[in-house]
């Protein structure tokens, strides 16, 4: 190591560590992306093949029975109707707060900011706990509506002080223009601050729908109508309760379709949950590496 | 809201303000509910864990017991499984995956050719954007004992079937494996950000005074990324009591339930599934308390050594 031309030419030893190197992380990053590439070969497979070839990605016999099943039973696609219903809504609703209740407090002169920032920060330490929210909750009357959803969790106090902090930024003298037009805070807030914000609301609005999409343990507490199930906790019954029996230990309903093709349903059905994910994935990677260093830094 | 009663008591400035700029305070409402209702509401509801909490007499009308449910809790037998339980998965954590993300960073570090580097990156990112029901069904599936394909391959290895998803032995193992695989290539941002500030002239430096790869990371990646490091050691050891309920609560079962009940998933069993509501509260207290005293002291620790701390 370390001999005199290392910049052109390096020792034989140091080309194998390198050599180690690539094989590692290449290791690495096949295991993450081969069990989906399993899942969704599964899914398009016939039963035999899954059980009888021990691993494959390209299925030998293609068959789509599997979405014909998850189709026709219903179930899986309620799911995932109610689960794009409650992200954009909820998506929505989220912006809407943070972003109403960031921008007062963007303004160094706004009275009891001060006071108010430090009642936001004591919450990201300290929360009343499950039991007491859940009541809170129950008494208003919003079990087994998509309210209990989507209001618990309106504000993430992270996400306001990163859109605070960036509203911050923003050149007063934009505003102040404004002002001499005669325009209230409201317009500016609507026609100046939200359209210059538009990088980080983007960013900020999908870790806000990833959140809705990917969350199973409030809609496991608070919505226990059928109806209303997300994909969720559809997957989970498929997959991990199985065997044809529901959560409450009633038979699933299997129409007239007979005994579905188990395993390849299985993998449907979270193959069905996932693409959502995959699909935005590449506008999150565009903006989360900034999201996830601001989250990180001093708020 | 009291802030807002407080500088009221300034005088007509405070007055002015408000009418000139009744559109903030419009826009600023939505907000102030929400943290009203869904955030300080509950923790003045932690009142009902001195309480018999009763629904029909409601949070005022309940009779009060002291600390009659901390003290059940703490001489009952439970109290000593989870306290066991969560540090065995916290520390399991600590040892076993808090260290991965440091050492995948730097060997990125090492990696010359920026296209190779950001595809890599980009597939280690994904897990971390998948649910833990996602998770959990691959897994499910990987190791399921009828035709599980790491449940065979495992079966081959080692000569025995090993039902992980049902053995209470290789539940902390199945727990930690998952945040491995789910977290490890997201949590490699953070010091890779850090390396990216390092000043490549440092290392062309030093390679021409003949330092190798090995003295080039010791001198001058690690010093890079030692500040980073510490600082997530310390807030990881804050947090220790926080195991995270959705990955625990998905991957129990009757069977392994004796190591994978934690604070959070008891909480839910007593107060939601079975309506003890006072009593399931104390144990959420008492866990939040500790857990903010643990979180604050480890942010004061961080900041003792020269770091900017969180909060």
């Amino acid at each position: 190591m370390g001999k005199k031309h290392t910049k052109i030419k390096r020792s034989f030893g140091d080309q194998v560590v390198q050599v180690i190197i690539y094989v590692v992380l290449t290791g690495f990053a096949i295991s993450t992306v081969l069990p989906f590439l399993y899942i969704v070969a599964g899914s398009f497979a016939t039963e035999k093949e899954i059980v009888e070839r021990p691993f494959f990605i390209i299925p030998r016999v293609i068959s789509f029975n599997a979405y014909k099943f998850i189709m026709e039973t219903g179930e899986t696609f309620r799911g995932l109707r109610n689960s794009i219903f409650v992200t954009l809504v909820g998506t929505a609703i989220n912006m809407l707060f943070t972003t109403t209740f960031a921008y007062p407090l963007s303004k160094k002169d706004f009275k009891g900011r001060n006071i108010i920032l430090n009642l936001v920060i004591v919450t990201m330490v300290f929360s009343g706990g499950m039991i007491p929210s859940f009541l809170v909750i129950k008494n208003m009357h919003l079990l087994n509506t998509y309210w209990a959803l989507f209001l618990p969790g309106a504000i993430s106090a992270f996400n306001l002080v990163i859109v605070k902090n960036f509203f911050e930024g923003i050149p007063k003298e934009l505003e102040e223009a404004a002002i001499m037009d005669g325009c209230n805070d409201f317009w500016i807030f609507a026609k100046i601050i939200l359209p210059l914000s538009k990088p980080v609301l983007a960013s900020i609005s999908l870790f806000y729908a990833v959140g809705h999409w990917n969350d199973y343990f409030a809609p496991m507490m608070y919505i226990s109508n059928p109806k209303m199930e997300v994909i969720q906790i559809v997957l989970r019954r498929v997959v991990l309760l199985a065997n044809g029996v529901a959560t409450d230990g009633s038979m699933l309903d299997y129409g007239t379709l007979g005994a579905p093709p188990d395993k390849a349903v299985k993998m449907a059905v979270t193959v069905v949950a996932t693409v959502p994910i995959l699909l935005v994935y590449p506008f999150i990677q565009k903006y989360f590496t900034k999201g996830a260093m601001i989250g990180a830094v001093k708020g | 809201m009291e802030s807002v009663a407080k500088s009221n008591s300034k005088g007509c400035g405070f007055v002015r303000y408000v009418k000139t700029h009744i559109w903030l305070y419009l826009l600023f409402l939505p907000g102030a509910l929400f943290f009203i209702i869904f955030k300080y509401v509950p923790m003045l509801g932690v009142v009902i864990a001195f309480q018999n909490y009763n629904p029909f007499q409601g949070f005022l009308g309940s009779p009060f017991v002291g600390l009659t449910h901390f003290k059940n809790f703490f001489i009952g037998p439970d109290f000593w499984m989870l306290l066991k339980n969560t540090l065995a998965i916290s520390l399991l954590n600590l040892i076993f995956y808090f260290p991965l993300p440091i050492i995948v960073s730097l060997l990125l570090n090492e990696i010359k050719s920026l296209g190779y580097k950001r595809v890599i990156q980009t597939l280690v990112y994904i897990p971390h954007f998948v649910s833990f029901v996602i998770v959990a069904s691959l897994t499910y599936t990987l190791f399921n004992i009828n035709n599980g394909i790491l449940h065979e391959l495992l079966l081959n290895i080692t000569g025995k079937s090993i039902d992980i998803l049902a053995s209470p032995e290789y539940f902390r193992g199945m727990i930690i494996g998952q945040s491995m695989w789910k977290e490890t290539g997201y949590g490699t941002i953070i010091f890779l950000a850090a390396l990216s500030g390092v000043d490549m002239e440092l290392y062309e430096a030093a390679k021409v005074d003949g330092a190798g790869r090995w003295r080039l990371m010791w001198h001058i990646t690690l010093p890079a990324i030692r500040g980073t490091i510490v600082i997530m050691l310390i807030l990881r050891v804050g947090s220790i009591l926080n195991t995270g309920y959705e990955q625990i609560y998905l991957m129990s079962n009757d069977l392994n339930r004796s190591v994978a009940e934690v604070f959070d998933t008891y909480v839910y069993t007593k107060g939601i599934i079975q309506g003890q509501y006072s009593y399931s509260t104390a144990v959420g207290l008492f866990k939040s308390v500790i857990s903010m005293i643990m979180v604050l002291g480890a942010n004061k620790v961080a900041k003792m050594c020269g770091e900017s701390g969180i909060y």
